[in-house]
Order: structure tokens, then sequence, then C-alpha cells
């Protein structure tokens, strides 16, 4: 698999788009023409399921390429399909049931288990290791991330500031937006406004803003300076002056997830039957109570939902600080702080990991919350 | 209870969600033209107006700077130029051909070649598994599927670090060397390493999004096709592919967006001569900080291709979020 990653590699870059993707295509192809023919019964497809339980996880085990040491590798595979095929025997479903169901579901579950659930680990495990990973040294990561001397702290504090005001200023500034345009002319238009930005990447949005914050000696070229002027001030060099930047690099985040919150709001919004709106009007409430005893009653879940999937991507932010300051002048937060360690030389993977494990934590409730709706979902309660 | 019996408030509350957005379409002029009358004013127009405007100033402003003159840039606001305009497209071409690590145009290129396959990957993996949750019954499907939908959550800073060292250093277990990794560290020009890790951070949302649509196809169509004899793979192929379409199309231009506008993931996985447009663009911010004409032109390089797909694609970009996000 190396050498074959190591000749693509020497192709021109956009002659790689259509090998990888035809190769890709006849792994899958190969994976559908077993799930078709899994199943059938008779003696040659019974052979047919041997070789490929047998086969398949050795020649996967082949491509990965052990050293040499490692060569037992392979007939453990063979043996573990083997096993597979045997109880494939016996499923409920019927002969080739069992092993049909690995073959769609394998691809998915293993890319899963080697690429986020090992790292998972791993990075719990190493947070509790020395830099170079030879000594456990238990807390100490964390005590050195949190201490006040390597802006862990602040980075720790600014990291909270910013879950909690993101989601509510941007789930506030959309459903407002919302409820102003719902059902207005030109709806849609306006609607396209204030949605732009939820396709402009981080970086784009952090360098139109970093020109809109824009300072210079003498005539102003940032429009926010601009303005200060006109209105008698002196200009400011926004996004050195603490705590005053942390703020304005939230804005940048804002900006881009208020679209988002105005299109699912809006949508839950058209969603309220038109009945309890007139009903409403009828007994003489006002727009603004129709806004507070039938609007928000109504579309709290969604309400919740989106305060929700925006605190996450405010924990994960990272592109706004990288391309604005840096994490300089007290900016820093902890999803920064880590790649920064990380990137380090030699890596600090021990903190590093610590300040992954520390945003994971800061995470755990959101997943918690959510797994046991989706859980309810599922059940049907 | 039978695996469709369990499925059946996704399926209900997805319906729900394509019901609302269909009302989102229909909210130009005359659709509702009884409660239009009654519910907007003109103080609520003007106010959407003004935050309208608040909100796209920051672009307007950066967009009119990377079409004027360089030197008028940096010695007068972007907002003389409807007094005075003065502009030029040079400043395109100058940044295509600006060379730092390598030239804009080529981190374009890559960008491309990032995208492309980090998007069909995950689809075409996620849709078999999607297929499974939805329609195979077998034990501990529930908790699986929990488990899949959980991993979405999981912040990709705290997998980053293993899975590079894994792609690079390999596994070992004792002294055996059980995997030797990619050894593709000095092999310039590999976007290996990238594909797999979009690809791998895409599935959890790409199953989700995917088995909440497959699993709300009609359970009668099912039926009649097993009746008929079809095998999952004739299912698979013949009818839930041609019916996930939409649900394809949302999912697909979602995680376009999500690859092309990265930046994370980027940093830790590419090097020199792969970075995408996004990772040259930070480094350009960071070294060429007042250079406003690079910096704009390349920014408008940058989100010209997301903003084509938006426009192009809005209603399945929406549709998506919603499917996404409502969901929980």
């Amino acid at each position: 698999m190396t050498a074959f990653f190591q000749w693509l590699a020497g192709l021109p870059p956009l002659a790689q788009i259509p090998v990888i993707v035809v190769a890709f295509g006849i792994i899958v192809a190969l994976i559908l023409f077993f799930v078709e023919f899994a199943p059938r019964q008779g003696r040659r497809y019974m052979i047919m399921r041997l070789v490929v339980a047998i086969g398949v996880p050795a020649i996967i085990v082949l491509i990965l390429g052990v050293y040499n040491d490692a060569v037992w590798l392979v007939p453990l595979a063979a043996v573990l399909g083997g096993g597979l095929f045997l109880l494939d025997l016996r499923a409920r479903g019927g002969k080739g049931s069992l092993l049909q169901l690995t073959a769609f579901m394998a691809p998915a579950v293993l890319l899963l288990a080697v690429g986020l659930l090992y790292p998972l680990i791993k990075t719990v495990i190493a947070a509790f290791f020395s830099n170079d990973g030879s000594a456990f040294v238990g807390l100490n990561n964390f005590g050195s991330v949190l201490a006040p001397s390597n802006q862990g702290l602040q980075a720790l504090g600014n990291q909270v500031i910013w879950v909690i005001i993101t989601p509510i200023l941007a789930t506030a500034i959309g459903l407002a937006y919302a409820v102003l345009i719902d059902r207005s002319r030109g709806e849609k238009v306006l609607k396209v406004f204030v949605f732009m930005p939820v396709a402009i990447s981080f970086v784009g949005a952090s360098i139109i803003f970093k020109f809109f914050y824009d300072y210079q000696q003498g005539n102003q070229i940032g429009l926010l300076n601009q303005l200060v002027v006109l209105f008698g001030g002196h200009p400011v060099n926004w996004l050195q002056s603490y705590p005053l930047n942390n703020a304005l690099l939230i804005i940048i985040l804002i900006w881009t997830q208020t679209g988002f919150a105005m299109v699912l709001l809006s949508a839950a919004i058209k969603g309220i039957p038109d009945e309890q709106v007139e009903a409403a009007e009828l007994d003489g409430a006002g727009a603004f109570q129709r806004f507070t005893n039938i609007t928000v009653p109504s579309i709290r879940p969604t309400i919740i939902v989106t305060w929700i999937t925006i605190a996450i991507v405010s924990l994960k932010v990272y592109d706004i600080i990288a391309a604005t300051t840096q994490g300089q002048n007290g900016t820093s937060v902890i999803s920064f702080q880590m790649v920064r360690l990380f990137e380090n030389l030699p890596p600090q993977t021990g903190t590093s990991s610590a300040e992954a494990v520390l945003l994971f934590v800061l995470i755990l409730p959101f997943l918690i919350y959510n797994a046991n709706n989706i859980r309810k979902q599922r059940l049907g309660l | 209870m039978t695996a469709t019996d369990i499925d059946r408030p996704a399926a209900t509350s997805h319906r729900a969600a394509r019901q609302r957005e269909r009302a989102i379409r229909k909210g130009e002029p005359g659709a509702f033209s009884e409660s239009k009358r009654r519910l907007s004013s003109p103080g609520a127009t003007i106010a959407a107006i003004i935050i309208a405007a608040i909100w796209t100033v920051p672009t307007l402003g950066l967009f009119v700077t990377s079409f004027r003159q360089p030197a008028d840039i940096n010695t007068t606001g972007w907002w003389t130029v409807f007094t005075n305009p003065n502009l030029t497209v040079s400043n395109y071409v100058n940044t295509l051909n600006f060379t730092d690590t390598l030239t804009v145009g080529q981190s374009f290129v890559n960008s491309l070649v990032i995208v492309i396959p980090a998007t069909l990957f995950p689809i075409a993996i996620a849709l078999l598994a999607a297929y499974a949750f939805a329609w195979v019954n077998f034990r501990g499907k529930n908790v699986l599927f929990i488990a899949v939908f959980s991993l979405q959550v999981v912040p990709i800073q705290v997998a980053l670090v293993p899975l590079l060292s894994l792609f690079s250093n390999g596994v070992t277990i004792g002294n055996w060397a059980v995997f030797p990794g990619l050894n593709l560290n000095s092999v310039d020009g590999s976007f290996a390493r990238i594909w797999i890790a979009h690809t791998i951070f895409a599935l959890p949302l790409a199953i989700f999004l995917l088995h909440n649509f497959i699993a709300a196809l009609p359970v009668d169509i099912m039926e009649a096709a097993r009746i008929d004899g079809a095998s999952h793979g004739q299912t698979f192929f013949r009818i839930v592919l041609p019916l996930a379409r939409p649900a394809i199309a949302s999912f697909a231009i979602l995680q376009f967006l999500w690859v092309w506008n990265d930046l994370l993931v980027a940093t830790i996985f590419t090097s020199g001569s792969n970075f995408p447009i996004t990772k040259l663009l930070t480094d350009l911010a960071g070294t060429y900080g007042q250079t406003w004409y690079l910096l704009s032109a390349g920014t408008f390089l940058a989100i010209l291709v997301p903003l084509v797909v938006f426009f192009a694609l809005q209603r399945y970009f929406v549709r998506g979020l919603l499917a996404g996000a409502t969901k929980g």
C-alpha cells in the first residue's frame, strides 16, 4: 500500500484524483459483489464464502505491510476469518447473512475504531505520560497546562467565555432575524445576506474581519477605526488590546454561526400551526406577546439543538485564532494551545494530549445529552 | 419490536424536517399572502435590512479592496472607491502566482485534490453501514448506532496526534511492530494521509444522516422488494441508492464545504507542497499581515468555490443542515 501511495504522490496533483477514486471504486465494487453473492445457497457459494472469510483478512494484513517479526499476524487474521465463517454457518438469518452484514459494516466500523476510538484512548493515556512518552507523570501535565505562566489557565478561561457567549448571541440574533423576516416581502433575499457567511471558511471570515479591525498610523483603512475617528475618537489597535480582542474574535464566530441558527429556527417557526397564532391574535396578543407566548415555547427543542450545536463549534474553534492573533495578547484557547504545543520541537505530546483531554471533558456534557436524546428517539420514548 | 418499529420516530421527524424545509421555499411572495398581511410590518423589515447590511459590510469591504490598486489600499479606505473608482483585476493574477511555500494557484489545485476524494469516500462507506443499520436486523444494533453517533461529538483535536503517529510510526505491541505505518513522511506530494483522516472524521455524521433518510424510506417498497426475492445487495443497489439521492447530495455538500474550509486537519496532515488554500492563506496572513492586495484577493479565491456551491445548491445545503441538526 505504501508503494502505491508513493507512486501516486509522484503524479501531478490533478491526475491523482481519478486514480485514487477508481482504486477506491474497485474496492467498493468488490464489497458489493460479495454482498450480492454471500447469502446464496449451494456448494459453490459456500466455497466462495470460505475463501473470502479466510483470505480477505489475511490479505488486508499483508497489504498494510507487516514487518518480518509479525508475520504471525497473517495466519491469525486467517483463523479469525475462519472463525467468523463457522459462526456464519449457524447464523440466525441463514448461512451467509453474518458475512454479508460484516461486509456492510466492517469498513465503517474498522475505520472508526482505528481512526477515532483508538486515538481517543491513546490521547487519554498520553495525557498522563511525559512529553516523550517514557515516564508516567500522573496529573503533572494538567498541572503544567493550567499553570498561570503557560497561558493555559487563560486559554481555559477564554474557551469558557467563547462557549458561553457565542451560542447565546448567535442563537438570539438568528432567532430575532428569523422572526423579523418571517413572511415578509423579500424574505428569501434577506435570508441570503445573513446565511452566506455559513459557507465561508473560518479562515476567510477571519481575514475579512482582520481587515475590518485594521489599525494604521495616520489614515485608517479599517472601517471600525474609521468610524471611531468619524465620531471624534482615537483609533485603537483592536486585536492587541486585551481583553477586548477576545470579544472581537468571538464576533467573527458569531458572524458565521448566526446564519446557521437563523435557517434552523426559521424552519421551526414555519412549522408552528397558523391556528395557534390566529387564536392568540384574536385574544388580543401583541406581536411581542405572540413571540414570547407562542413562538418561543413552540420551537424550544430547536432552540436547544441550535444552542448545543453552536456551543460544540465554539469549543472546537481553532481556525479563527490561528488566522488572526496566533494566540498572542491573551487570546489563546485550549483548542489552539493543543495544536501549538504539538507543533513545538520536540512535540510536547504529553501536555498537548492533556489539553485535548481537557477539551473532551468540556464537550462531554453535550455528548451525554445528545446520546441520551438519540437513545430516546431510537426507543421511541 | 422489529427494526422498522424502532426506526419509525426517526422517520417521522425527518419527514417533518423536509416539510418545514419545503415551507421555507414557499416563503416567496404569494404563498402566504394571507398571513403576510398579518405578520410583516414596515418596522420589522427595516430592522431586518439594517441587520443584513451590518452582516454584509465586512465582506463587501474586503471584496472591494481586492479590486483596488495595491498603492491605494494602504493609503485610503475602501469606501473612497465610491467617489474615486480606480479598479483593477491584476491583484488576482498576481496572487495566483504569488509564491510562499508554493503558489496560491497550486494550493487552490491542492484543495481540489483533497476535497473530491474526501467527499466521495465517506459517502460510499457510510452508505453501506447506514443501509445495514436501517434494514438489516442484528443483535446490538442500537448500541452500535449510539456509539457511532457519539463519536460525532468527539473533538477531532483528540484524535489528531495519535492518528498522525499511527500513519508515521505504525503500531507496536511490546517489541513487535504490528503495523509499520504508511511511511509517507518523506514523500512530498502525497495526499493519502489527509484523505484517510477526512474520511474517518466524516463517517459518524455521514452514517447518521444517511441512516435517518434510508430508514425513513417506505416499508412497503422494501417489503415488496423482499417478497419479489430481492437480496440485500439488489435492494441496496436498485432501490436505496436511487431513492437516497437527495440525502446523498445534502451530505456531499456539507462534507465538500467542510473539507474545503478546513484548516485544522490540513495543518496536521499536509506538508509543504500539498498545503490547501486555507493553510497557505493562514500562513500568508501571519507573514504578510499588511499586504492587503494579496490577502484580499487570496481570500476571495478561497471562498469562491464554497460560494458557488452554496448559491447553486442552496436547497440541498439547507436540507442537510436541517437533517443534521434538528436530530440532535
